[in-house]
């Protein structure tokens, strides 16, 4: 099974344009340290990441593609630059506000899955919803984990189960909220070819058929090749911006981009 | 979320148990007291109860003096008959019973000829009415009530404990020599199996009366007809009695009898309570330790809770909860911990000469909610800073590798540095300010010490790398790389190596604090002794500080040989309101046995003392404004005034004043004082000790020492103290080991990868439990380090601040080596399990642990 066999399944009808972005990014600079050893992570980055898609950010390590990310996310500020989500301005967000952001929003997958390991695969997926008070939507959570693979492993613990397994566990997890965007974060870095597979179709699927938008960050040349947008980050600077492509010519992209 | 938090404490129950036992000694220890001193509170209660049982009323001679050797005043047998004749009263009998005096002192002798009297526990000798039954305290477990002048009855406990059976002899001394009774039955004072470790002897009241010296009664007992109340009956006693005589319900006397017992429950109370807080302190350190590592150790868990969209106050909740319910779970087995305690305090106790009366256990309500509130809430405050810290757990932290908690600016040390100074300030003002004394002085100077220990916490982890360095050496010279590793280990997070060392570090405070004292107060005294008593031979009472009948010390001044000798009589008086201590000596023979100290007068003033002259004690003189050509009255306990003019002002040691308040001579004293008794008798000359022994063969309540024998035997008490002391705050060390067992098997848990890397480099299983017990010895020295000085740096202040009465400070240099060798052991206990783990990592696992 190829990712290309994937991207030939058929794209959702609203891959249409969309008026209003998700969220957006206007020349973001982020600098880290001062003076001799400060370091320039981003410097002047602007994106749109549009609704109801897969968007993926590639780029070699040290590019600033994870600090680009975590900034579109409100996990880091940026030193200069806008970013806003669901049309709010975040970068001057208490905490407060942007705990209740997260809470509402927005969606994380980890590369470590980040579960708490003494909590079963259900209670882990319904967590975001404990923590905000609110009672899961049986039905919404029965066809989570009817589409997850996970109807029989309710009960399990994190380390009963493959790394394949715990990450559809964190997937459904940043599902079940139904989140105005998904960010993903090297979401197959930490699985073996078969069980990365798994999950790509699965946060293929999450587009297709829920809709979801999505942000990933990854430099596995297959996980982009499912992505309608593809951007390439290097040295700070986004350098190529295609879409639709495949694990080919993503891997050619990459040389290109890393070959500069 | 209150599943996350429950979840996770179950999750790792081990964990869980180790944290929860920092608390749960302290909590057994609160509780146990309580359960203790209840419990013993109730049979008191119970016995004193039972001493009137059936009364209504109880006439007695009013009490003038405060613990009086020779007792109070009695009330007369006519005053019986008059009280018998009101035609309110049922019914009414004098009784010679009196459970706090040293009036009815009787010793009973075994069968090797030894008095029954193990660890100074009370000896009673009563007198009771057998016709009137309805009044008497005691009740016949075999036989029947003595009925001549040479029948005793005596209680089941010594029966059963020294084999004795109704109808067997027994001798048996009380002011004069030993006699032999016939026992003609075994009894029981009230509902309790004994009275503590006291044995009583029940004789007929003239019995009683010959062998106490006493005339009358010391309590006659009366019931009231049906449908006289009490205060009635109390009237009309009161219109009958004379002016020394005072008339109390039977719940007012029962509640006078038991008010010193009281009063040293209570002390009893707090002074347990006390090591119990300890406890709760050290353990409070530990626990403040164990969630800081494990938040520390959370820091991804946290950091993906945030992003998963808890707020601050949520994660607050999160680990505040998780106190909350390690500090249920630990007063829980804290409180069933202290009811087995109990046991073994009344044990200890038992082991320190302190038998006291038992009755079933008694479990208030008060004992489980302080117990409780206690535990939680010591555990919840350690828990509050961990807390914080965890909230300021950014989100990010989730996705960084290794992210570690960025530490803001550093306030501890700063702080530190300012607790202690304000620490020193307040022991300062208790000692060099000479406050100690006043309750003001000694809360300054606990509150000081509490405060300091915090302050060396505070800044102990900018001490850690530099006393590692040292304490270090022998680790890093002797132990291989092991030892290298261990030392840089040791220093690797100098917060965390701190604050796990500051709980051994209290522990070990306490106990040097306690060693130097003790030391300084054994010589102190003892050197105080010296000086005051020069005599071959010294006898006293077998405890050594009640007095013991004079003809003792006349029969023994009889043994040929002799060349010089004299006896000090004791008993109290009161001079206005002031009572104090009375002693008559023999103004010929006492200088040059006994050394006064004089501030007016020389030994030639002994002369005159003869007839009315006294000599006052300079801090007594001072206080109540005496001086030389002064008249005063001095009232006997029984209420006989005694006009006495002040001739000499003298001051002995006031460490330790084996003369009290005010010396007249002997014969005064004799003329005065009702069935007069020695404090010492001290003795010059060519004798034997088996001479002196076969003169007092007949005195079972007395002792024969050399002046060596008497002051090693005067300051065992210190000994005595000091190890109980040790005893309990060996608790707290205790507690403080736990803390180093799980900052140790936290650190292992978190290097388990560093572990698996050096153990593939090479490191062997060995090696591997090496580092960690290097590791865990040194942080315990560290503790030693800073605990050791503290300790004997505070008992300097105190010792500087009691100078004046004679404390000097003296360097115990084998205690302080032996409670370094306890730390190093410490440390190594602590070590067995954690080691353990470390050595027993699977390579191939650890390298791959995430």
């Amino acid at each position: 099974m190829s990712a290309t066999a994937i991207h030939a399944e058929p794209v959702a009808e609203d891959s249409a344009p969309v008026a209003e972005p998700v969220a957006s990014a206007e020349s973001i600079v982020r600098r880290y340290g001062e003076g001799d050893t400060c370091v320039e992570a981003l410097r002047g980055v602007s994106i749109d990441v549009a609704e109801g898609r897969l968007t993926a950010i590639m780029g070699p390590s040290g590019s600033g593609k994870s600090t680009l990310m975590h900034i579109l996310a409100g996990l880091d500020r940026p030193t200069s630059g806008s970013v806003q989500l669901d049309g709010v301005e975040i970068t001057d967000l208490s905490d407060k506000k942007l705990t209740m952001l997260r809470r509402e929003k927005i969606g994380f997958v980890f590369q470590f899955f980040n579960l708490l390991p003494m909590l079963t695969a259900e209670e882990n997926i319904v967590l975001p919803l404990s923590i905000a008070g609110e009672k899961p939507d049986r039905e919404w959570l029965d066809s989570l984990l009817k589409t997850f693979g996970l109807d029989d492993r309710r009960s399990h613990r994190p380390a009963q189960l493959s790394g394949g397994q715990q990450q559809r566990v964190a997937l459904a997890r940043a599902l079940v909220t139904r989140p105005r965007v998904v960010f993903a974060d090297e979401p197959t870095g930490n699985l073996d070819s078969a069980s990365s597979s798994e999950v790509l179709s699965l946060l293929r699927r999450s587009v297709d058929e829920y809709g979801q938008t999505i942000v990933m960050v990854t430099h596995d040349p297959r996980a982009a090749a499912l992505a309608d947008r593809i951007l390439f980050i290097a040295d700070g600077r986004i350098v190529k911006d295609i879409s639709e492509s495949t694990a080919v010519e993503v891997l050619a992209a990459m040389q290109e981009v890393t070959s500069r | 979320m209150m599943r996350v938090s429950l979840k996770g404490l179950a999750a790792r129950p081990i964990r869980a148990v180790l944290t929860a036992l920092a608390i749960v000694l302290g909590v057994a220890m609160v509780s146990g007291s309580f359960v203790v001193t209840d419990t013993i509170t109730k049979a008191f209660d119970t016995i004193f109860t039972s001493t009137y049982r059936n009364t209504d009323a109880v006439v007695s001679a009013k009490k003038i003096v405060d613990y009086s050797n020779s007792g109070n005043g009695t009330v007369s047998p006519a005053l019986l008959a008059r009280i018998r004749a009101l035609p309110d009263v049922k019914g009414a009998a004098g009784s010679i019973i009196d459970l706090n005096n040293d009036t009815t002192n009787t010793k009973l002798i075994d069968r090797d000829g030894k008095a029954i009297d193990s660890n100074g526990n009370p000896t009673f000798g009563f007198g009771v009415d057998p016709s009137q039954p309805q009044f008497n305290p005691m009740h016949l477990v075999a036989g029947s009530w003595a009925s001549g002048r040479h029948e005793v009855v005596i209680d089941s406990n010594t029966a059963k404990k020294h084999d004795f059976e109704v109808g067997d002899f027994i001798d048996a001394a009380a002011k004069g020599p030993k006699e032999r009774f016939q026992i003609s039955g075994i009894a029981k004072y009230g509902d309790v199996d004994t009275l503590g470790g006291a044995t009583i002897a029940v004789f007929t009241i003239p019995t009683a009366q010959q062998l106490l010296k006493l005339s009358g009664f010391t309590a006659i007992s009366v019931a009231a007809k049906s449908g006289v109340s009490t205060p009635k009956l109390v009237r009309e006693l009161q219109g009958i009695a004379p002016g020394n005589v005072q008339v109390k319900t039977a719940d007012e006397q029962a509640k006078a009898d038991k008010k010193d017992v009281a009063t040293f429950l209570s002390f009893i109370r707090g002074f347990l309570l006390g090591f119990g807080g300890i406890a709760l302190f050290v353990g409070a350190f530990v626990i403040f330790n164990t969630l800081s590592i494990t938040v520390a150790q959370r820091t991804r868990e946290l950091a993906t809770l945030r992003t998963l969209g808890a707020s601050r106050r949520q994660v607050l909740r999160l680990v505040l909860l998780e106190s909350l319910a390690l500090g249920l779970l630990a007063s829980a087995i804290g409180i069933g911990a202290g009811i087995g305690l109990a046991r073994g305090l009344t044990a200890l106790f038992d082991a320190m000469g302190l038998t006291l009366p038992q009755s079933s256990p008694v479990y208030a309500t008060r004992t489980f909610v302080i117990s409780l509130l206690l535990g939680v809430l010591v555990t919840v405050f350690a828990g509050l800073w961990p807390a914080v810290r965890a909230t300021r757990v950014p989100p990010i932290a989730a996705v960084r590798e290794g992210a570690v908690l960025e530490r803001r600016k550093r306030l501890g040390p700063i702080a530190g540095v300012v607790l202690f100074a304000v620490a020193m300030t307040l022991i300062a003002y208790a000692t060099l300010g000479g406050h100690l004394g006043s309750g003001k002085g000694l809360l300054a100077l606990a509150g000081g010490t509490l405060i300091g220990l915090l302050g060396v916490a505070g800044f102990a982890p900018a001490l850690v790398t530099s006393l590692a360095k040292v304490v270090g050496f022998p680790a890093r010279t002797f132990g291989g790389p092991a030892g290298q590793l261990a030392s840089s280990n040791a220093v690797r997070n100098p917060a965390r190596t701190a604050s796990t060392a500051a709980a051994l570090m209290i522990g070990l405070a306490l106990v040097s604090f306690v060693a130097v004292l003790g030391k300084g107060l054994h010589g102190s005294v003892n050197r105080a002794l010296h000086e005051q008593v020069s005599a071959d031979w010294v006898v006293s009472s077998k405890n050594g500080w009640s007095a013991f009948t004079a003809a003792a010390g006349a029969a023994a001044e009889k043994t040929p040989g002799i060349t010089h000798s004299t006896s000090i009589r004791s008993d109290r008086g009161r001079i206005a309101d002031a009572n104090a201590t009375v002693n008559g000596v023999d103004p010929k023979t006492v200088a040059g046995l006994y050394n006064f100290t004089w501030k007016e007068g020389s030994d030639a003033t002994l002369a005159k003392l003869e007839g009315n002259g006294a000599l006052v004690k300079k801090s007594f003189a001072n206080k109540h404004d005496l001086h030389v050509g002064d008249a005063v009255t001095l009232r006997t306990p029984s209420g006989k005034p005694i006009h006495l003019n002040v001739v000499g002002v003298f001051q002995p040691p006031r460490l330790y004043e084996l003369l009290g308040g005010v010396v007249i001579s002997k014969e005064t004293f004799d003329r005065n004082f009702a069935r007069p008794g020695n404090q010492l008798t001290l003795i010059d000359g060519n004798v034997s000790r088996e001479a002196l022994q076969r003169s007092l063969a007949s005195f079972p309540d007395t002792k024969i020492e050399t002046e060596d024998e008497f002051v090693t035997s005067q300051s065992s008490w210190i000994s005595t103290m000091t190890n109980l002391l040790y005893v309990l705050l060996a608790l707290s060390v205790i507690v403080s080991l736990f803390g180093m067992v799980n900052t140790l098997v936290l650190s292992v848990f978190e290097r388990t990868r560093e572990l698996g890397m050096l153990r593939a480099v090479g490191l062997t299983r060995r090696q591997a439990r090496r580092m960690v017990r290097h590791e865990s010895v040194i942080t315990a020295l560290i503790g030693a380090a800073l605990g050791l000085p503290l300790g004997i740096l505070l008992a300097a202040s105190v010792t500087h601040a009691v100078g004046k009465y004679g404390l000097s400070f003296s360097f115990p240099y084998v205690s302080i080596a032996a409670f370094t060798i306890t730390a190093i052991i410490a440390g190594i206990l602590a070590a067995v399990a954690p080691a353990r783990r470390a050595s027993r990592l699977d390579v191939l696992s650890a390298l791959q642990y995430e």
